[in-house]
């Protein structure tokens, strides 16, 4: 049925079916995003609203190192920069990489599985708006409070918000109660959209979709949704913990009145880990499907990398502490998640070394997808090597709360997850608008955001190296950060130049871009087989599937997979 | 603007400034030599033994190890002392295990980017091989990386045990230091001093070790402290006490920050640790436990620092001030800085901590005063005397 119609029972005449909506008019496509409850629209929704916050922090970013360009920097006050690091770093992980996760995952699950919709839609609905609001609530600290000028009360307290540094007696006003209660929120509508995801992944496949003939993607996408409602829960809790004593004079974190100032750490980073992996495998189940298809041959080792990304998620529930080595934890423990720690990094490898032996042997195409995909295997290797580095709890005492830690979960989170979203963009996008993205303007964005990501986050391994702590405002002359924090400086604009690029890019090709056709890529999963855009129930007639690439069966009957299963 | 006095005493500084990033270059050096040592390749070794030495050449690089050389500029690949040596032991192993696996993955990586890419003179309709997996590759290459994780996680548990129960020869000097928004309390329990921010200690040399354990602990929030050359960090949380400890054994004032964001001027928590030769040491010791001198020229300058309710967050010893909530001022001449580490303790940024010290430090604990001029000299004058 075409889009937002309704055929009354007289027959032939269209009329609206809500009222007040027009189609075609502002005010009808803003209702028309209000009211739906397509998993395609809510996905995009949930990508815009990522990419709109992402371009609000980039900025706050931008201040941050402009700051700490030089030595003695006056751009910002010390409350601003602590304001602006706290709300850096809460909403880019909480209302940019977890919107653009979920984002990703509700557009191309249905399709992938071929499904209709999602399992609930209304709760998918639900899901998103707590999400899109709460962000605002956080952001509405930085007019609250003291006044409608300056930082206002916003939070100040670091992205991890230390006890007690949250308590009453430190942090007075409401700039914590905006973070912890925005943050809760966030967190309900992450769980509910879990729960949506994993029932439509269990419930909602199409004939022929076994477990083992899922797309990698999904795979990962249904691990990750363990993870979110197994893990957010803890956070939901702590956040809860922290409101009583704030209003209700609990002690849990107050050790004078015999509470613990570390347990927040425990509960905080119980929840904080396992999102690390809740951002990075989506971004690894782009990158599963992107490698293949660019190097024209099946995933290497589908079952081991299933197995090890559910290994991952295991692990993952017990590595939380590697963030405390420093805390005065006593031997024991400090062993125990070491290990754990360098543990994760086996399944983590054999992940690595199955994108290596897809590549090999391939006949590789350079498009702006699989360039990202190479830029990210490139840099999630450094990462995950450094990785490796804070794990080893003494090479941690000296690199932890160091610029070493802001350079490291900077090369997890943009050289892996931002690289893993952009191969993603230049995947999905010819799908999702039926226009290609500009390969001329795509390059731009690659370079200069790669070139800019460099300069940025390498000179910080060492400005760490040499003793620059973290969440400083200024530093003095002569202990040897100058050259290394100016470069990164200038490199933090470079990446500004590109997601410039990038933007410009995602606006023009969604008027001017090049007509994609419903398979551009020549790729073999189920959403290429539907139009582009797909219509809003997805698959005119369900389709069903005898393997893991339905369209590879498709167009070469005389070599299909199923014939190997 | 405020913080106009806050620049100027930094400017006259400039030429230092302008050598720290000479010496960023300098240290970065540092890296290779270290895994060049590891590697124990004595040719590369001369090499970037040359290169050092030049680029040590540079103005305002080259330091004698006298104790008030200033080191600055802190390199964890550059231990002093038996707790940093067994943390650095662990850590170049484990950088270069890592960079070997870069190396190897990496090129592979790179190796087959380069070498399967499509060419165009490829015959673009036909796809390659379709490989599914290979159960026995796949197992094998599972080994190394768990060979990798077994080595690094011995050689964690070895460091983890000897840094957490060390066999000191010789008694520990104890050193409690609680920190504090934004300063460092310290407490020499056997000799009985009290003071702030300057951790005196006496060197340790292998004839006559010299360990120094620290207790820590916090008066309010969680702080972190790391001298980089001298051990890893650790955290003050409330509520605990930790132990830590360091046994430097080259001369010098190392510098280190607090590493947990602890408020508004977590940037200028900084540490000053004094490693001086053992006579130094001693003489240090007497000179604090001495009562301070009461000079009648000052007594105007006595009289307003008790009359401005001063003492009720510092304590002057043999006077009513008797305050914990700021730093112990009974020897406060002995020290290099104010505010702890924010500026070079003279008159001039003295007076302007005494008009106001948000100036100096933002956001410090330390209210404006209102202090007229006349009290701000007074006060000045008596402070001076408090050697």
């Amino acid at each position: 049925m075409p889009n937002g119609t309704t055929i009354t029972d007289a027959g032939a005449e269209l009329v609206p079916a809500r009222p007040g909506e027009e189609r075609g008019t502002l005010t009808g496509w803003v209702q028309d995003l209000v009211y739906t409850v397509d998993h395609k629209k809510l996905g995009m929704l949930y990508i815009g609203t990522g990419l709109f916050f992402f371009v609000l922090a980039g900025i706050m970013a931008l201040a941050i190192r402009a700051q700490l360009a030089f030595p003695n920097g006056h751009v910002l006050s010390p409350q601003e920069f602590n304001n602006l690091i706290t709300v850096h770093g809460t909403v880019m992980i909480f209302w940019v990489a977890m919107p653009i996760v979920f984002g990703m995952i509700n557009y191309l699950v249905p399709l992938m599985i071929g499904a209709r919709d999602m399992a609930f839609p209304r709760l998918n609905a639900f899901s998103f708006w707590l999400t899109f609001f709460s962000g605002f609530l956080l952001f509405f600290s930085f007019v609250a409070g003291p006044g409608l000028y300056g930082a206002g009360s916003a939070p100040d307290a670091g992205w991890f918000a230390i006890a007690p540094l949250t308590s009453p007696a430190f942090s007075k006003g409401h700039s914590i109660d905006f973070w912890s209660l925005s943050v809760l929120v966030t967190g309900i509508g992450s769980v509910t959209g879990a729960i949506n995801i994993m029932v439509t992944i269990i419930c909602y496949r199409t004939k022929g979709m076994t477990l083992h003939r899922m797309p990698l993607f999904v795979w990962l996408a249904l691990v990750t949704m363990f993870l979110v409602v197994v893990f957010i829960p803890p956070l939901s809790a702590a956040q809860i913990m922290l409101t009583l004593e704030r209003y209700l004079g609990a002690t849990f974190f107050d050790a004078q009145s015999g509470g613990s100032a570390i347990l927040w750490q425990h509960f905080f980073w119980i929840f904080g880990h396992p999102e690390v992996y809740i951002l990075v495998l989506p971004a690894f189940a782009t990158i599963s499907e992107v490698v293949p298809v660019f190097s024209r041959k099946p995933i290497f080792g589908y079952p081991m990398m299933v197995a090890a990304t559910i290994l991952i998620g295991f692990i993952s529930a017990g590595v939380w502490a590697h963030h405390m080595f420093t805390v005065g934890l006593n031997s024991f423990g400090v062993t125990f998640f070491a290990m754990a720690t360098l543990a994760i990094s086996v399944p983590t490898g054999i992940k690595i070394f199955n994108w290596l032996a897809t590549i090999y042997g391939g006949k590789i195409r350079l498009e702006l997808p699989m360039i990202f995909a190479i830029a990210f295997l490139f840099q999630f290797l450094i990462a995950g090597l450094t990785g490796i580095m804070l794990g080893v709890a003494p090479f941690d005492w000296q690199l932890n709360d160091s610029y070493f830690v802001i350079a490291h979960f900077h090369y997890v989170i943009v050289g892996g997850i931002l690289y893993g979203v952009f191969a993603f963009f230049y995947y999905w996008y010819p799908k999702a608008f039926g226009r290609m993205l500009d390969k001329k303007l795509g390059l731009w964005h690659f370079w200069l955001f790669t070139i800019g990501f460099h300069l940025t986050f390498d000179p910080q391994h060492f400005a760490g190296i040499l003793g620059m702590p973290r969440r400083i405002y200024t530093y003095q002359p002569g202990r040897g950060w100058d050259l290394w924090n100016l470069i990164s400086t200038i490199g933090a604009f470079v990446q500004a130049a590109g997601v410039i690029c990038f933007t410009i890019n995602l606006l023009w090709s969604a008027w001017k871009g090049k007509i994609a056709g419903d398979d551009p890529w020549d790729a073999w999963t189920l959403e290429w087989s539907t139009t582009s855009p797909p219509p809003e129930y997805n698959f005119e007639k369900l389709p069903e599937v005898r393997s893991r690439r339905p369209l590879w069966d498709l167009k070469h009957p005389e070599d299909p997979d199923w014939k190997f299963e | 603007m405020k913080s106009l006095e806050h620049l100027a005493w930094r400017d006259k500084d400039g030429i230092e400034g302008a050598s720290g990033i000479l010496r960023s270059v300098h240290r970065a050096s540092i890296l290779i030599p270290t895994v060049g040592s590891a590697l124990r390749n004595q040719g590369e070794r001369t090499f970037w033994r040359v290169f050092l030495l030049l680029t040590a050449a540079l103005p305002g690089m080259a330091g004698a190890q006298t104790a008030d050389h200033v080191r600055s500029v802190q390199d964890i690949f550059e231990p002093v002392g038996a707790p940093a040596e067994m943390v650095n032991r662990t850590s170049v192993l484990t950088l270069l295990i890592c960079l070997g696996i870069f190396v190897i993955v990496g090129g592979l990586l790179l190796y087959a980017v380069v070498r399967y890419r499509r060419r165009t003179t490829d015959d673009d309709e036909t796809e390659p091989p379709q490989v599914y997996g290979s159960t026995a590759i796949e197992l094998a290459w599972t080994v190394p990386p768990i060979l990798i994780v077994v080595v690094l996680a011995l050689a964690t548990a070895r460091t983890v045990g000897e840094i957490h129960s060390p066999k000191f020869i010789g008694e520990p000097l104890q050193i409690r230091i609680v920190g504090h928004r934004f300063w460092w309390e310290l407490h020499y329990p056997k000799y009985n001093i009290v003071t702030a921010n300057e951790i005196h200690v006496p060197v340790s040399y292998l004839s006559t070790p010299r360990p120094i354990e620290l207790t820590l602990a916090s008066a309010d929030v969680a702080h972190g402290f790391w001298v980089p050359e001298l051990n890893g960090k650790e955290w003050l949380v409330p509520g605990r006490e930790s132990k830590w400890w360091i046994q430097p054994s080259v001369l010098g004032i190392y510098l280190g920050n607090c590493t947990v964001i602890c408020g508004l001027q977590h940037a200028n928590m900084l540490i000053r640790v004094v490693v001086e030769s053992p006579e130094d040491f001693d003489r240090w010791v007497t000179r604090e436990q001495r009562p301070p001198t009461f000079d009648p020229n000052v007594e105007e300058g006595g009289k307003a620092f008790l009359a401005n309710t001063c003492g009720s967050c510092h304590t002057i010893e043999g006077t009513t001030a008797n305050g914990i909530f700021g730093p112990d001022l009974t020897h406060f001449m002995s020290r290099q800085t104010l505010g702890a580490g924010v500026a070079p303790n003279d008159d001039k940024n003295l007076r302007s901590w005494l008009r106001d010290p948000q100036v100096l430090k933002p956001g410090c604990n330390m209210p404006d005063m209102k202090l007229d001029k006349q009290q701000v000299e007074q006060i000045m004058a008596y402070l001076k005397t408090l050697n």
